[in-house]
């Protein structure tokens, strides 16, 4: 009797009903007996030498324990060092002679620091409100540096210097040349060229970061909570910083609020936090504040394209030519990761025989940069997606159709497109229909008189963006399934939730794969003490390696169960439900247990993908833009998008509408802004505009999902790719609105102030009095 | 160090009493000191809206108010929207079942602030919905499925009343195909 399946079913989300009653349990909920908390004094300069940190009267204030500077944590706590970042696979250094240097980051420096927010010293008192007080206490002497923070002044000779014993600002470089891109520009009958920047912003979950570190005097362990994607990095992390056994740290991930890339990387607060919970041998709390958020949390998306696009007469792409310049922050905490993603997303779903990209990137006196969703390849798609119209507008093409003449046919699929992905294998784009994407995308706008709906006075524009994404990056996921008390299987998961709703996805996998309704299954996740060793939440790889990983381990507990419930007398066909009546019979302690029944029923499995999957969409915005205010608004915004198999239809389209008005946000309104001596501007919610319930605009979806062949359950990533187009579909689109006006636009976000200085650039200078006299 | 001052207050029904500075903010004491962790604090400059309680039935974003200034007032947060074990209030169930939303954080503060809208305008129009929760930030969802959640507890809360107003048609609809 096979059972209708539950993977493509909306199930509704079992994590809710605990979040809804205000049960859920965020880092600040957790508040152990004793805890004391921290604020942490930060760099007031974007560079300076640090002379003196002076905490003897703040000290002395009532209710402060300790203070901690740079000092005190000499020869206790390693210098953070980002191994990752030093990756290069073999592959990708052979194709593309990559290169990647890091420098190590004090958790509190002692020299110098390097970025605005950069933290000094930490107070460690009995509320939050006093640690805060003491801050202002502190006596800090510094003695400002000259600082750089724009990437390209940061190669330029003579720049300031984040790392005196490097040369030169340059952490990382690239440069993937195929065909010989030279000749074709010489001959190509149009070649465009333009530089676009994709401008900083940052992920800002709602949730801030947030650590709580609590020593357990009975055997010596020490419990980390921590508002992390990745609980098993930062736990080996930390073992090797505070040079202790991982077996005596204990990372707990409790609910997040929102990741989205930031919180994959690992903090020099957390590292503090748990050595001053250990020092001081009391359970210790900090809890990041928005400013500390804007200042010292990751940001992301800072790259300057410098970029070329050769066409023939009919517009097919003949050779693209792109320098990227990238802004690390003050460290290189991740190398490959960002900058390599912004290659290998590019060319995207185009044929492009001739290629020549170079990468260059550097670090300044600015926030560090990380993964923020979707991580390099807004930034690429931004560029290139740009260039194309800017190709498409010179030979009087439509956009949308210029871009259905070059995309790849699902015939010429699977398609090499002869770069080396991050992971060292060739990029093989497995699946999909191109075509098709744009085809939809075009429908989804194309049936409403936009020009009646703008009214007099507003242009209309229609913005294309096409992408691809690579999606179920490895090296691995672990999964592990039991059979527990009550007839239950506990799954276990080495990628824990931020809100994408594993408990209820990866569920579904593990009730399909055991053969038990999804109430039989419990998910957890985000503990190391829950599953030996994990990856994490990122990049796109949950439900491609976790997912996986998952349906590997519950086919094996599966097996284990039909073989013990045999030995019981059940017998189970292959495509039979389990039958829960022996899974409750096995249990440990049930008295009418059969002599000689398995005393655990458990199997555990990694799962090592191989190539990525690729996941693919097309975005298309319809605006209207009034060119004498600048405003821009988003008449109705279209996707469509291969998701592979969709394993809860309703939590797919969350996450790409999710996405997309993140992309959307960054489009229009966000924007980290640092002044030329590296102050950042906008540290706050009353200048870095997130996008509100009025700013969303009418969706339209449509899903041309193509089931991935590449892992036993077909499915692809989808967290990021909603984030990846909104940038370059609305800067077209604006600029499409503003074709009669011959506006470029070369960076974003669209504000009314940016947008209408695009349009008076263009527009005659209005004589002054001086000049009509 | 401080001085104390002597509150009294209710918490979903419940009389509290308490010494507090009078610089403590009502989210830090109705989450530190109430111990209803329901209610989440995500910008401590009033623009979020992730901390939104009412206070004497009124949408207040307690980041923003002493707990001093919320002396004899009444507070209901989230925790008070059904009690512990009953069923959900329309619009905690509305949310599960439209997906309207995702970490959860920001979640508590859209309930109580759709609550109070709900409570004054049953049949709230497009404006007056958008106007509402549009102090409220969400980073997962995109809005959508919020905007759904409260048209869904719209109609299930007429319902409840046997009010026979039908719900306004829910807005942003996205079915493209």
């Amino acid at each position: 009797m096979a059972r209708e399946p539950l993977v493509g079913r909306s199930v509704p989300r079992v994590e809710d009903e605990r979040l809804l009653r205000g049960n859920g349990r965020y880092v600040d909920d957790i508040a152990p007996a004793g805890c004391l908390e921290a604020a942490f004094l930060r760099s007031p300069h974007a560079h300076a030498r640090i002379k003196a940190i002076d905490v003897s009267l703040a000290r002395l204030m009532p209710g402060v324990h300790a203070i901690f500077t740079g000092a005190d944590l000499h020869g206790q706590v390693e210098p953070m060092v980002f191994q990752i970042a030093k990756i290069v696979p073999p592959p990708v250094r052979e194709s593309t002679g990559a290169w990647s240097r890091v420098h190590p980051m004090a958790a509190l420096p002692t020299e110098r620091a390097t970025w605005v927010g950069q933290p000094l010293a930490v107070v460690i008192a009995d509320d939050r409100y006093r640690a805060e007080d003491a801050l202002e206490l502190i006596e800090l002497e510094l003695e400002p540096l000259p600082a750089v923070v724009d990437p390209l002044d940061a190669l330029a000779p003579g720049a300031p210097l984040l790392e005196p014993e490097w040369e030169s600002n340059l952490a990382l470089h690239y440069r993937f040349s195929n065909g010989d891109v030279d000749a074709v520009f010489d001959s190509a009958a149009v070649v465009v060229e333009e530089q676009f920047r994709s401008h900083r912003h940052i992920a800002s979950p709602i949730e801030t970061r947030g650590v709580v570190a609590q020593p357990d005097p009975y055997d010596g362990r020490l419990l980390v909570w921590s508002s992390t994607q990745t609980p098993h990095q930062l736990r080996d992390f930390l073992a090797g910083a505070l040079r202790r056994s991982p077996e005596t740290l204990h990372v707990r991930a409790p609910d997040v609020g929102g990741g989205f890339g930031p919180k994959g990387a690992i903090y020099p607060e957390e590292l503090v936090i748990s050595y001053v919970a250990s020092a001081l041998n009391t359970p210790v709390k900090w809890i990041e504040d928005r400013s500390e958020h804007f200042l010292a949390t990751t940001h992301g998306r800072e790259q300057v394209h410098t970029i070329a696009l050769a066409a023939d007469a009919d517009g097919r792409f003949l050779a693209l030519r792109d320098q990227i310049t990238h802004n690390c922050g003050a460290f290189n905490i991740l190398g490959l990761v960002v900058p390599y993603n912004s290659l290998t997303h590019l060319v995207g779903m185009y044929a492009i025989p001739a290629v020549d990209v170079e990468m260059r990137a550097v670090v300044t006196n600015t926030g560090v940069t990380a993964p923020y969703r979707g991580a390099g390849r807004p930034e690429a798609v931004f560029a290139m997606e740009r260039i194309v119209d800017r190709v498409a507008r010179r030979l009087g093409i439509d956009p949308g159709e210029l871009r259905e003449r070059n995309a790849i046919p699902p015939s010429a699929l699977p398609y090499e497109t002869g770069m080396i992905y991050r992971d060292g294998t060739r990029q093989v784009y497995d699946s999909g229909d191109y075509p098709e994407l744009l085809r939809q995308a075009r429908r989804l706008v194309s049936d409403e008189d936009w020009e009646a709906r703008a009214g007099a006075g507003r242009e209309v524009g229609i913005g294309y963006a096409a992408y691809v994404e690579g999606t179920g990056v490895g090296p691995f996921e672990s999964a592990s399934a039991q059979v527990i008390a009550g007839a239950r299987v506990r799954v276990a998961v080495g990628s824990a939730s931020q809100g994408q709703g594993h408990r209820t996805t990866l569920g579904q996998i593990a009730a399909d794969a055991l053969g038990v309704p999804l109430e039989a299954i419990e998910v957890v996740g985000g503990d190391t003490n829950a599953i030996a060793t994990g990856f994490g939440t990122l990049a796109s790889r949950s439900l491609v390696v976790g997912g996986n990983a998952v349906a590997k381990a519950c086919a094996e507990l599966r097996a284990q169960v039909v073989e013990a419930a045999a030995g019981l007398g059940f017998e189970v066909g292959a495509d039979d439900p389990l039958p829960l009546g022996p899974m409750a019979a096995l249990t440990p302690f049930n008295p009418g247990r059969p002599a000689g029944a398995p005393a655990v029923l458990r199997a555990q499995a990694e799962y090592y993908p191989g190539p990525v999957t690729y996941a693919a969409g097309v975005h298309a915005a319809v605006v209207a833009v009034d060119p004498r205010t600048g405003e821009v608004e988003i008449l109705r915004y279209a996707i469509a998008h291969d998701c592979g198999r969709a394993v809860n239809p309703q939590i797919a389209d969350g996450q790409v509408i999710g996405g997309t008005m993140q992309g959307i946000g960054g489009a229009l309104f966000e924007e980290l802004v640092y002044d030329d001596e590296g102050q950042l501007r906008t540290a706050s919610f009353m200048d870095y505009l997130l996008p509100t319930a009025s700013e969303m605009p009418e969706f339209r979806t449509a899903h041309v999902d193509v089931v991935s062949p590449l892992n036993p359950l077909g499915v692809k990533g989808l967290g990021e790719g909603g984030a990846i187009g909104p940038m370059a579909a609305l800067a077209n689109a604006v600029e499409g609105a503003l074709a009669g006006h011959g506006v470029v636009v070369r960076s974003c976000p669209l504000t009314p102030d940016r947008v209408r200085a695009l349009v008076r650039a263009t527009e005659p200078p209005v004589p002054t009095a001086q000049e009509t006299t | 160090m401080s001085e104390q001052l002597p509150i009294r207050l209710t918490v979903n029904g419940a009389e509290l009493s308490a010494e507090v500075e009078p610089r403590l903010l009502l989210s830090d004491f109705i989450r530190h000191r109430a111990g209803l962790t329901g209610t989440h604090v995500g910008c401590e400059h009033g623009v979020c809206g992730a901390c939104t309680v009412l206070v004497d039935g009124e949408p207040q974003r307690s980041c923003l108010v002493f707990a001093v200034q919320a002396d004899g007032a009444e507070v209901e947060t989230v925790e008070g929207l059904a009690a512990p074990g009953a069923e959900l209030h329309a619009l905690q169930q509305a949310f599960h079942e439209e997906h309207g939303m995702q970490c959860g954080f920001c979640t508590s503060g859209f309930l109580m602030t759709s609550a109070a809208l709900l409570r004054e305008h049953p049949h709230p129009s497009d404006a007056q919905l958008l106007d509402a929760i549009s102090g409220n930030l969400c980073r997962c969802t995109g809005y959508q499925n919020i905007i759904r959640a409260v048209r869904s507890a719209e109609a299930k809360l007429a319902a409840q009343a046997g009010d026979g107003t039908p719900a306004a048609a829910p807005a942003g609809d996205a079915d493209g195909a």
